[in-house]
């Protein structure tokens, strides 16, 4: 039944990554090719910066790489399959841990607490960025964005769970500590993307992003209604 | 009267908790995968998604 349930989430999470991918392909895909032109022209000087400055956006010459066109949208494309499944089944797994269903009533709540999580929370501190923007070090950002999202939960839990003063006012502090301590922020933001370019990929990526997590929520609490009453019996 | 004959089985707290690991385990890889990994192929053939979703890039 177990092996069940994890299928019909992942395959809840794919059928709301694919969704995803149809608007990434006419809404956020198409910033991306624009941006690229700047950052490509801008390229030949900032090899003469120092470190810093624009974060060469290198595609490691000697890897593969998808051609634009149908390679390119098809990796794309595969690869919002693969991350749609991932959340859902995360998102399975929390409702397994804490012991509360998602259903079809619900489903659109849990989908909402993800995207607050993994995209709002996060993109307060590392907005989302276009290729050719400047960014701080890498792994750096990669973790402040995981414990970002981990704190973000864990304090939303809280929030659904507790009722008692204490709890709140932790779940306060788990929410606001990562913006107290600080994204890993570029030295400078200068860049030869476009302002208007930038913004408007961020209002795009997030408004995707809310199509996905609403999906998400929807399609799982449809897909593991059968198993709740097995599964959230004890 | 009649007794509604349930068929329904039920799990345990420990094998629901245990699923829930596994559930996370699975999907915290597969978003590594996608999303964080350093490998240029695995960068390059997920640039896109990675921008979108606001995974940190580059």
């Amino acid at each position: 039944m177990i092996g069940r349930l994890v299928l019909a989430a992942l395959i809840a999470g794919m059928a709301a990554g694919f969704i995803y991918g149809g608007i990434q392909h006419v809404r956020t895909t198409p910033l991306i090719l624009a941006a690229e032109v700047f950052e490509n022209a801008a390229k030949p000087a900032a090899h003469e910066h120092a470190a810093g400055t624009p974060s060469q956006h290198e595609h490691a010459a000697e890897e593969w790489a998808p051609n634009d066109g149908w390679q390119r949208t098809f990796s794309t494309t595969l690869a919002s399959v693969i991350t749609g499944a991932a959340f859902a089944v995360m998102l399975a797994g929390v409702s397994l841990l804490t012991g509360l269903p998602i259903t079809p009533r619900n489903g659109l709540v849990w989908g909402m607490c993800g995207f607050l999580a993994v995209t709002v929370a996060p993109g307060a501190g590392l907005a989302p960025e276009l290729p050719g923007m400047p960014a701080g070090d890498l792994v750096s950002r990669q973790i402040w964005w995981v414990a970002t999202i981990i704190a973000t939960g864990a304090g939303i839990f809280l929030i659904a769970k507790r009722r008692e003063l204490p709890w709140l006012a932790a779940a306060v502090a788990l929410i606001a500590l990562p913006h107290i301590i600080g994204a890993p922020q570029p030295p400078t933001h200068e860049t030869a993307v476009p302002a208007g370019l930038a913004a408007s990929f961020a209002a795009n990526t997030i408004a995707a992003s809310a199509v996905l997590w609403s999906l998400i929520g929807l399609f799982l609490g449809l897909a593991t209604e059968r198993f709740s009453k097995e599964i959230y019996a004890t | 009267m009649t007794i509604v004959k349930s068929t329904t089985q039920t799990i345990s707290v420990s094998q629901r908790v245990t699923a829930g690991a596994i559930c996370l385990f699975l999907g915290a890889s597969l978003v590594f995968l996608v999303g964080m990994s350093h490998m240029g192929v695995v960068h390059n053939a997920a640039h896109d998604t990675r921008h979108s979703i606001g995974f940190p890039c580059h």
